[in-house]
């Protein structure tokens, strides 16, 4: 195994046991370096391109390379942090302030001063750790400071939220729906507003119109109702970044009614959430419900799930919803739950 | 003559907001909001100022967001409630949640047929780390806590249940309790029914019930390409 060592001045590679074996290259030689990403079979690299040799270069393992780059290969871990710390050094170039003051030693004699340079090295990975150490207790400080002027905010939204309740008239409808866009970029809950305005914001209304076009397609494909889990995994991989929360999902969807979108979320009595489509009725689930169970002469949810290409979540929710309406009838057991047409 | 008529109705209209004023010794709403407002304006600012000297880490230190959730949990804000809020949108803490919770949903679906639902924390997270790769952020227990708090608001179950120092994590809707003497009263007819317990009636002495979600040696077992195809829906 081999250790990559990063100064203020050089680039160093040495052998984890021998120390005596370590090779390097001062950072002023470098004039570009680059990511690739890890790949099946293949670890994270950094590839750092170099100018031309100079003349008075130090003798080393090879005085001439084909190649104007070297590859540096990070088997486990470590691509990222080194990354960082090789952009930090570059954009300092802090070996420009410092001249060098001895050449870089090679040769039996110089294996002395080369422990001392490493030790060197060792002494700023340590300093570096203290900075850090540092910084999180910086941290922690600024973040409390940050609290408490987040605190006063909650106070004031408070404030502001019993007035409303006592008396609705003081203030404009605009006014409402600031405040609550105030209290949702704060992530506070409004307790108060959500009764006589509901949880909708700007926010949600735009969001409901985006689902409303987003889920056309893919509800079509699978019968007309998707589990809301479904839709927020859909959502959110397609955003790729800025995600929905699920508070978000959940606010928007409830809109859809108000703004007379074809999509309506539902809530099944245990608990199940779903977006179905307007388009697909009840009476027609409980129709195709009936027919399947018939046709078989009856199913579980699971069997009906295959039937339909459903989850069998959802498949459950339909056959209990067909029973509700008094259309099945189970027979419950230890083997399962199996549904029958009713025949009373 | 008019502009006179306009400043009589200006004053008497201000002589009405002192009285209410002095009636109620506090300030109206509506100059709170306009305060609020403002104030909104400076927290936004401080706020970017925290997040470009320390986004790194809340990203890197998995102990520093514990700190961070419990310090707005006192105060009374959730910085995961949406993804348009500030803490979100400057300090990128709502992605890193968001899509841990995508991820959850879709181990708890590759997995459900295996153990109807209900799995240990600790399974889940090996799964997740799994999923995530090398070189991803690390994601600590409590960022899945976390994250699964926040899921329950989409319905569909999604819950924990203390067992032990950890908990289980069930994301099939079921009434579960797990105060010992109702597991036994559930594992014999609704866990039973549902999957996920099974009866040993051929155990010696009694009849046994197992429970997948706790068998040991499922936890090492990946999860298979044909559960990988129920992950996306």
């Amino acid at each position: 195994a081999k250790i990559v060592l990063l100064s203020t001045h050089r680039l160093l590679w040495r052998d984890q046991k021998n120390h005596e074996c370590c090779i390097c290259i001062p950072l002023s030689q470098i004039i570009f370096f680059e990511e690739q990403a890890a790949g099946i079979g293949k670890s994270a690299k950094i590839v750092i391109h170099l100018h031309p040799a100079p003349e008075n270069k130090e003798p080393g393992p090879y005085q001439h390379s084909k190649y104007s780059y070297i590859e540096l290969s990070f088997k486990e871990h470590g691509q990222i942090e080194f990354y960082r710390r090789l952009t930090e050094e570059m954009t300092q170039k802090r070996w420009e302030n410092t001249p060098v003051s001895q050449p870089i030693p090679t040769g039996p004699k110089a294996g002395r001063t080369r422990a001392v340079g490493i030790v060197g090295i060792e002494r700023k990975l340590e300093e570096k750790r203290k900075e850090t150490d540092k910084n999180i207790s910086e941290a922690f400080e600024d973040l409390s400071k940050l609290m408490e002027k987040a605190k006063e905010m909650v106070e004031l939204s408070k404030s502001i939220a019993n007035k409303i309740k006592d008396k609705q008239g003081d203030i404009t409808e605009d006014e409402t729906i600031r405040f609550k866009s105030y209290l949702l970029s704060m992530g506070i809950a409004n307790p108060v507003t959500r009764e006589t305005h509901g949880s909708g914001t700007q926010y949600h209304i735009q969001l409901a119109k985006q689902l409303g076009d987003m889920l056309q397609a893919p509800l079509e494909e699978r019968g007309g109702m998707m589990a809301l889990t479904e839709v927020y995994c859909l959502v959110n991989r397609a955003r790729g970044m800025e995600l929905l929360s699920p508070e978000d999902l959940v606010n928007a969807c409830k809109m859809f009614e108000s703004l007379k979108l074809p999509l309506r979320l539902r809530v099944f009595d245990s608990g199940v959430m779903v977006v179905q489509l307007q388009s697909h009725s009840e009476e027609e689930m409980i129709a195709s419900a009936l027919d399947n169970v018939s046709d078989k002469g009856s199913l579980t949810a699971e069997e009906f799930a295959k039937l339909l290409g459903l989850s069998v979540l959802l498949a459950k929710e339909r056959l209990l919803l067909a029973e509700k309406m008094g259309h099945l009838c189970r027979d419950d057991s230890v083997e399962g739950l199996r549904f029958y047409p009713n025949l009373f | 003559m008019h502009r006179r008529g306009v400043g009589a109705g200006a004053i008497a209209k201000k002589k009405l907001a002192e009285v209410k004023y002095k009636e109620r010794g506090t300030v109206l709403a509506e100059d709170q909001i306009a305060q609020m407002s403002k104030q909104l304006e400076t927290f936004k600012t401080n706020l970017e100022e925290f997040a470009s000297k320390h986004k790194q880490e809340i990203r890197k230190n998995s102990q520093f967001r514990v700190q961070f959730q419990e310090m707005c949990a006192t105060i009374g804000v959730d910085p995961l409630a949406s993804g348009k809020g500030f803490w979100s949108e400057m300090l990128g803490v709502g992605d890193f949640y968001y899509e841990l919770g995508v991820q959850i949903i879709e181990v708890c679906l590759a997995l459900k047929h295996r153990n109807g639902g209900l799995i240990t924390l600790d399974e889940l997270h090996h799964h997740v780390l799994k999923g995530r790769g090398k070189f991803a952020q690390d994601v600590s227990q409590d960022d899945l806590v976390r994250a699964i708090k926040k899921l329950k608001a989409m319905g569909n179950g999604f819950g924990m249940i203390p067992v032990g120092g950890s908990y289980l994590v069930q994301s099939v809707p079921a009434e579960l309790n797990m105060d010992h003497t109702v597991v036994l009263q559930l594992a014999e007819d609704h866990l039973l029914k549902e999957g996920l317990a099974w009866l040993d009636s051929q155990a010696a002495g009694e009849p046994q019930y197992w429970l997948p979600a706790l068998f040991s040696e499922l936890l090492s077992r990946d999860i298979t390409p044909e559960e990988a195809s129920q992950m996306t829906p």
